[in-house]
């Protein structure tokens, strides 16, 4: 495997490989000296075309902690409003010898057409594309949840998946890449998802999806859950007439102060709530769901360096072990 | 200087008995069972056994970009495309710039297309002022010019107004013109990338949802009652917009209706290689939908074939999904992908592909000479092909200034080994020969 450019192909194998790797990586950050020379030499381009100041710090502590060269390329708006087009801007990273390009981009598919295009030999991480995927989110979700699922259990966490685990995530699955690739990546990692949006903002097509579609947030709720992931939602969705209002939405939709509460009387002591960030407090999050002892959202944002280590690890490395069988989905269809 | 004269032996005439054509004078001078040398005189003989004669084809929807995108595609380009694809007669589509909304521009058109001398160039004249929806475009005096305009079309672009549309239905019955209607809602489709559907919802691109084209074919073919007029509704993309279709037919209504090439054979799988060379509009859709489009080209629901030829350059393809460019070359492939999806699955016979190809769309854009029966005194507009022929697509060989075929590295069947244009051939071994002049070749 070459590129990390979304979940819906990764294999069960590889998915634990990232995941355990990362939990290797995890320990250095807990070091005086958070510092490892596994990629001394190598160069790492940040390539951003969508502002997300979140995102590029945590591969860029996480290069920096492989000891490899950064470089962050912000190159918004230049693929259209400068006449630059993706292809030169590729070019131009290859020619200056980078073996990573960890890519952002406002386009759905920019990172595989990056990858397949033979413009550049570099390796191409996917740090989120349009509407379509965001893997290393996706992983870094899914080691957040392994920790906690595998406390609970007790049993150690590497060679572990979520194999029984309920979650839910619920907000604007339509626009969100985050739900795409977990859905794909909890699906393969055996947890069992509901997806909870309004009609508006679940895709048409969402049927096909290896999970269950509700309406509904409290019945989800009543009918027990491990880990609750609320998605951003933009209020000027509101303008476009997916909902008619934000207090409606968070009315419905939102986890509040009472399903909150609700966790506790329905005895979920070891439920989770985890966000993507940013948050919108008092829509789709309130404050106290935030900041309860339940949140996971900073351990995400902790956990998010140890995965990109180990993605920029594996790929540059070549110990990523090769995919056993192609994602049958992605298979041409002439016909 | 005599003009010459062609013998074709023993070609498969529309797929059945073989026979021989004698081609003279621009016409179809004698046929028959091996025609004697006191028929055949000097002409030259071309070997047609096993070849099958088929009427020129006649596309109703070409874009030939000329004039102002000359990167893309000019009329001289554009018609060696046509002719080598067995071609006699393209449609050129409105949407050039300027757009062909007035009679200067659609003369233009037209005299390029007569200099250039590969197929009939009959352009499409624009239904409103710059495809802009807002006022009629001078169509009256489109159809008087010298380009004789019948068909009018926003194409590119839906007649989205229906008091609009309304109008120009109505309008064009003073010269027996059809509107030719780009069935898209544009509310319903504001930034769509792909097919609303199960793979849009994987891939995180914004759907096109196949709603979008059938209400306005719903509300188009109401309003072609209402007003009595006639309508002809473009690359008809979606099983549902058969069925409104059938509907319509069976009520009497006037409507007819065209499917491109890549629609009866590609499906929106293809959209998850992220390749913009299968970005199109309508865009490719489900396998049902395909199914679908088949069975209703060969029981007569939908009535044509017309290529939707949209050359763009490779800038306008080597980029984001979504900021490529939407369109596909078709017109050196058009007759191959037809027999490759309804010859070769037995849902039609090469007489049924001569109607759809060439004497419905013929019939609809009201060219008199084109199309016509394989007969004795018939203008000889006429393509031989190979259909035991197979060949690899490779957009660098064709004569289109696209490189845009979805078809790139797929092998097909059928060669066009000859076509003749007015009696003399342009196309012959299955490469250019040479235009015909007129006035005299």
């Amino acid at each position: 495997m070459r590129h990390l450019l979304d979940t819906e192909s990764l294999s069960r194998d590889n998915a634990i490989q990232i995941l355990d790797t990362a939990q290797e990586m995890s320990a250095v950050g807990e070091r005086e000296v958070k510092k490892l020379p596994a990629l001394r030499g190598r160069t790492v381009v940040n390539l951003f075309f969508e502002d997300s100041t979140r995102t590029r710090i945590s591969f860029e502590a996480a290069a920096k902690r492989l000891s490899a060269d950064v470089i962050n390329f912000s190159a918004k708006g230049s693929s259209v409003s400068k006449g630059e087009s993706l292809k030169d801007t590729a070019q131009t990273l290859e020619a200056m010898s980078a073996d990573a390009v960890v890519i952002r981009h406002w386009a759905s598919g920019a990172p595989a057409r990056l990858a397949t295009s033979g413009w550049i030999d570099a390796a191409v991480i996917n740090a989120g594309d349009g509407t379509h995927a965001h893997p290393t989110q996706a992983l870094l979700d899914a080691f957040t949840m392994r920790a906690h699922w595998s406390q609970l259990a007790g049993t150690p966490s590497v060679g572990g998946d979520l194999a029984g685990m309920r979650v839910v995530i619920a907000g604007d699955v339509l626009h969100s890449r985050v739900a795409r690739s977990n859905v794909w990546l909890l699906r393969t990692l055996g947890a069992h998802v509901t997806l909870v949006a309004p009609p508006t903002l679940l895709p048409v097509g969402v049927g096909h999806w290896p999970c269950e579609v509700s309406y509904d947030l409290d019945a989800t709720l009543d009918a027990g859950v491990d880990a609750i992931m609320m998605l951003r939602v933009q209020a000027e969705r509101m303008d476009a007439s997916f909902f008619p209002s934000t207090r409606e939405y968070a009315r419905r939709w939102g986890f509040d102060d009472a399903r909150l509460a609700r966790l506790d009387e329905l005895k979920l002591k070891d439920t989770i709530i985890m966000h993507p960030g940013p948050m919108n407090r008092g829509l789709e999050i309130s404050s106290s769901a935030a900041d309860s002892a339940r949140s996971t959202v900073l351990p995400q944002v902790r956990n998010g360096v140890s995965v990109r280590m180990a993605a920029l690890y594996l790929l540059l490395s070549g110990e990523m072990r090769e995919q056993a069988t192609p994602a049958p989905s992605n298979a041409k269809d002439n016909s | 200087m005599t003009a010459a004269s062609y013998l074709i032996r023993g070609a498969s005439l529309l797929g059945t008995a073989a026979g021989d054509l004698l081609v003279r004078g621009g016409i179809i001078a004698a046929a028959g069972e091996n025609l004697g040398p006191d028929v055949v005189g000097d002409a030259t003989v071309i070997d047609a056994a096993g070849l099958v004669a088929l009427p020129g084809l006649v596309d109703l929807h070409t874009h030939l970009r000329e004039p102002g995108r000359e990167d893309s595609e000019t009329v001289e380009t554009g018609t060696r495309a046509a002719a080598l694809g067995g071609f006699t007669a393209v449609h050129a589509m409105a949407n050039s710039s300027p757009v062909a909304d007035t009679a200067g521009v659609v003369e233009q058109v037209y005299t390029l297309g007569r200099e250039s001398g590969w197929v009939d160039v009959r352009p499409v004249g624009a239904v409103t002022v710059g495809l802009a929806g807002k006022q009629l475009a001078e169509l009256g005096a489109m159809a008087d010019s010298r380009a004789r305009v019948r068909v009018f079309s926003d194409d590119g672009i839906c007649v989205s107004d229906p008091v609009m549309m309304r109008r120009a239905l109505e309008y064009v019955k003073a010269f027996d013109g059809v509107i030719a209607q780009h069935a898209q809602e544009p509310r319903l489709t504001e930034g769509a990338q792909m097919n609303e559907g199960k793979v849009s919802a994987v891939l995180g691109l914004a759907g096109w949802p196949a709603v979008a084209e059938e209400s306005i074919i719903a509300r188009d073919v109401l309003l072609a009652q209402h007003v009595g007029s006639r309508l002809h509704v473009c690359h008809v993309s979606t099983a549902g917009s058969v069925e409104i279709i059938r509907w319509a037919k069976e009520r009497g209504i006037n409507v007819t209706a065209e499917v491109t090439p890549h629609h009866l054979l590609l499906t929106e799988e293809l959209v998850r290689s992220w390749n913009p060379v299968y970005k199109v509009n309508p865009p490719l859709r489900a396998d049902a939908d395909v199914h679908a489009l088949r069975a209703a080209l060969a029981d007569g629901t939908i009535d044509i074939v017309g290529t939707d030829h949209a050359p763009h350059p490779s800038e306008a393809k080597e980029c984001e999904w979504a900021a490529a460019a939407m369109g596909m070359t078709g017109l050196e492939t058009a007759l191959s992908v037809v027999q490759e999806t309804m010859v070769e699955t037995g849902l039609m016979s090469w007489a049924d592909v001569a109607r759809v190809t060439s004497t419905a769309p013929a019939a609809i854009g009201q060219l008199a000479d084109q199309g016509r029966p394989l007969e004795v005194g018939e203008p000889a507009n006429l393509v031989l092909v190979d259909p035991a022929a197979r060949w690899n697509v490779d957009p660098a060989a064709m004569a289109t200034k696209g490189r845009n075929s979805p078809f790139a590295g797929m092998e097909l069947p059928g060669r066009v080994v000859a076509t003749f244009f007015h009696g003399h051939p342009t196309v012959l071994d299955g490469k250019l020969n040479t235009p015909f002049i007129h006035g005299g070749n």
